[in-house]
């Protein structure tokens, strides 16, 4: 029998930490340091990259070969999640679309991204083409939050100035792989940008960091890493913070409502225990949510009282709108040249070892800011798939003898053609800037609840012509560095039949915007600390803050933010403002 | 130093030594044991773990099935001088497992190999995986190059490209198929570059291009 006693923890915490992912993570890290005590709630279980990574497996070690029927980015990535959740589902406004990843897990998405590790820049914080808006601050005032992340954290990179790409302090880049090479000259010919890629691995040994490793170039960051040589919240906040003794983790633990007193002002969450359906209460001094732009989104939506009619800090109405993914395209080929190539590891690192930062200027194009380009090919671990796209090319290159060969096949000159095309495949993937717009939102859905009671989300979701114009120019951009590199590209370009090939909103995982901050608390839901206009101690240092996304990756800006948000907390504690 | 002593270096050696032991042998039985996952690896949760042992139990295809996918296997994937067939890397037990994991594989294997048999049973007089060598081929050829197969024989085209691939997957990634295709990675290393030699055969000047 389920009791329907709700269990009371008699502690009062100073801080209550929703999240365990970059923001979360950050915050329970600089707050737990300066002594305060700190309860992190996390809906998934716990996980510690040095003894649940599937880091040097075979494919041969699971089932399915690395597929991705359980796991969307196969067997051995280090997500517990995805896009579909049992039991917990989303709906959408029909005719929109919106695919919502979440990972349910100590660390959240951090234990699986790509570790690409992107500043801002200038004309993100401020930007100049008049229709995107403008954030409160300005790069100067998170350069040295930036700067704090890169020290403490570790990233490598080149030293580049170029002004809306701003420089880091940056540990030695990885070397290009061969197909690189290629892509870089072909790229550089048809007037693109390529420089070393910015990515959270540590090249080299961090000054004064303990317990992490260097990076020995397995190329599996994203199966997380278990000398923790790459930045997952896991292993480089949330596990050290415990350490001081004043971080308290509660795992499986299903954020329910924040709960708030007479006045309006956070006295803690309720929560379910996802095994045992357990209902639980706790108490805090001040609530920081970090629970992912969505998900803090519809935790505040849910946090209704007399107080906050609409949902917690939302009086302005702007909870859940200005939702934005990134764009994302991609185009990829094979290199005729590297057919029948030598064999070697070069495996490198498991984030990029070059990009192409924005290049365009944006009076002679129709769409505003812009988009970069992340690359990848090689001779990487046979996984499920990756042979599959030989036989739909191999007569589209002369035999070795100088022959013509059949397209497909079988036998022994297929199982020879498998050979000769690994390693010779090239891809290119552009990540732009979406519109932040008041019209694509989320918000509950009056008629359902999760498997555990909780309203769920909504979403309304568009692409507008500024996204579909971004992606035409994507894919005639990767055209034209895949001809300049002499790459041989099946199929033809896709069309306005499918938007140009754009992704669809959720599918890049780069979604924000949820609790904009800003000056003016009916335009804004937090002011520019991260803190709710509405209740005080109340906060939010996921990407729900982001006012207007870059085409940057955006956990670096979230772990900038959310350092400086916790910075705030401890400043105005100081002051005995809050808590 | 060898693998097993970096990654005692690296302290890796207690959470990877058991699965560098797995399948050393790569034959049908070693690849079965390998695909039932008795064993749960950390990391991997007890929902996944639970649905992979409960699929490694059930069995979907028949005997004359699993029979007529393992002959189609080797003709795709054959031994050669560099390699063993796709049966000897565990290819049809591959395929028996992915069709379960993948349920919308069901219909166009099991029918496609009925399709097989039947085209087989109207020419020869028999099922295909009881045909001659020479008549399996014959109509493996008709099936193998979708560019010049007659319309009539379309539905054949699209089952031996799944099957094709299926294959392919399974042999590539057992580990007999990753010998085979050359891959040299996965192990803990230094990545300095592009090597000098193929820099130059690639005319690159340096590391960087």
């Amino acid at each position: 029998m389920i009791s329907f006693q709700i269990k009371t923890n008699p502690t009062e915490y100073d801080a209550i930490v929703v999240g365990s992912g970059a923001g979360g993570g950050m915050t329970g890290y600089v707050l737990a340091n300066a002594g305060l005590n700190v309860l992190m709630l996390e809906a998934g279980p716990f996980f510690d990259p040095a003894k649940d990574a599937m880091q040097l497996r075979w494919p041969w070690e699971s089932p399915r070969r690395g597929a991705g029927t359980v796991r969307p980015f196969g067997d051995f990535d280090a997500a517990y999640g995805g896009w579909v959740l049992d039991g917990e589902p989303y709906t959408h406004v029909p005719g929109t679309s919106f695919d919502w990843f979440r990972a349910r897990m100590l660390g959240g998405r951090t234990n699986h991204w790509g570790r690409i590790s992107l500043r801002m820049g200038p004309d993100d914080f401020k930007p100049t083409d008049g229709i995107t808006d403008e954030w409160p601050i300005s790069y100067d005032e998170v350069k040295p939050y930036y700067d704090r992340v890169d020290r403490m954290i570790g990233i490598y990179g080149t030293v580049e100035g170029i002004r809306n790409e701003p420089d880091g302090i940056f540990m030695k880049p990885p070397k290009p792989r061969l197909n690189e090479l290629y892509i870089k000259r072909g790229a550089e010919r048809a007037g693109v940008p390529v420089i070393a890629g910015r990515g959270s691995v540590l090249t080299e040994a961090l000054p004064d960091v303990e317990g992490r490793g260097t990076c020995f170039y397995c190329g599996q960051c994203g199966r997380s890493c278990r000398v923790y040589a790459d930045f997952s919240s896991s292993s480089c906040l949330v596990m050290p913070a415990m350490k001081t003794g004043n971080l308290t983790v509660i795992d499986n633990a299903m954020v329910r409502e924040v709960l708030t007193d007479s006045e309006g002002r956070a006295k803690g969450v309720s929560y379910v225990d996802t095994r045992d359906l357990q209902e639980h209460e706790v108490r805090g001094k001040l609530v920081v949510l970090g629970a992912s732009a969505c998900e803090s989104a519809r935790l505040m939506l849910n946090s209704k009282s007399a107080a906050h009619p609409g949902g917690l800090g939302n009086s302005s109405g702007l909870v859940g709108r200005y939702l934005h993914d990134s764009t994302g395209a991609s185009a990829g080929g094979f290199l005729p040249q590297l057919l029948d190539r030598k064999r070697y590891n070069e495996d490198g690192v498991g984030s990029v070892h070059i990009y192409s930062p924005w290049w365009g200027d944006n009076q002679k194009l129709n769409f505003p800011r812009g988009y970069h380009i992340e690359y990848g090919g090689g001779l990487h671990m046979p996984s499920y798939g990756f042979t599959n796209w030989v036989p739909g090319v191999n007569h589209m290159v002369p035999t070795r003898d100088g022959g013509q060969r059949e397209q497909g096949g079988y036998g022994a000159s297929l199982k020879d053609d498998y050979r000769r095309f690994y390693g010779a495949s090239v891809g290119m993937a552009g990540r732009g800037t979406a519109l932040a717009r008041y019209d694509n939102y989320c918000e509950i859905d009056p008629t359902r609840v999760d498997k555990y009671g909780i309203p769920v989300l909504r979403f309304h979701y568009k692409w507008a012509n500024e996204e579909i114009a971004q992606a035409k120019h994507m894919q005639e951009t990767f055209r034209e560095i895949l001809h300049e590199m002499g790459a041989i590209v099946p199929g033809a370009m896709p069309g306005p039949e499918s938007s140009y090939g754009l992704e669809a909103p959720g599918k890049i995982i780069h979604e924000g915007g949820t609790t904009r901050m800003g000056d003016d608390p009916k335009k804004s839901v937090l002011n520019k600390w991260g803190q709710s206009h509405d209740c005080n101690n109340v906060f939010v240092v996921d990407a729900g803050p982001f006012v207007q996304q870059g085409d940057k990756n955006l956990t670096w800006t979230i772990l900038a933010l959310s350092m400086r948000t916790a910075d705030y907390i401890l400043e105005q504690r100081n002051k005995l403002n809050i808590g | 130093m060898n693998r097993r002593d970096t990654l005692k270096a690296l302290g890796l050696a207690a959470a990877a030594g058991g699965a560098l032991m797995l399948d050393s042998c790569g034959t049908k039985e070693a690849k079965k044991d390998a695909a039932t996952a008795a064993e749960q690896l950390p990391g991997v949760t007890d929902i996944e773990h639970e649905r992979n042992s409960k699929l490694a139990e059930e069995q979907f295809f028949t005997t004359h099935e699993l029979a007529t996918i393992g002959v189609l296997a080797d003709i795709i994937i054959p031994a050669d001088d560099v390699s063993g067939s796709a049966t000897d890397a565990g290819v049809p037990d591959f395929i028996e497992f992915m069709v379960k994991d993948i349920p919308s594989y069901q219909t166009p294997i099991r029918g496609g190999l009925k399709w097989l048999d039947v085209q087989c049973q109207r020419r020869y007089g028999n099922a295909f995986a009881k045909c001659e060598a020479a008549q399996q081929l014959q109509l493996v050829d008709e099936i193998a190059y979708p560019a010049k197969a007659k319309p009539e024989m379309v539905r054949g085209v699209s089952f031996f490209n799944l099957m094709r691939d299926l294959t392919a997957s399974g042999f590539f990634t057992s580990e007999i198929g990753v010998k085979d295709i050359g891959y040299v990675g996965n192990k803990p290393g230094v990545w300095d570059g592009v090597p000098e030699d193929v820099l130059e055969a690639h005319g690159f000047k340096s590391a960087w291009g």
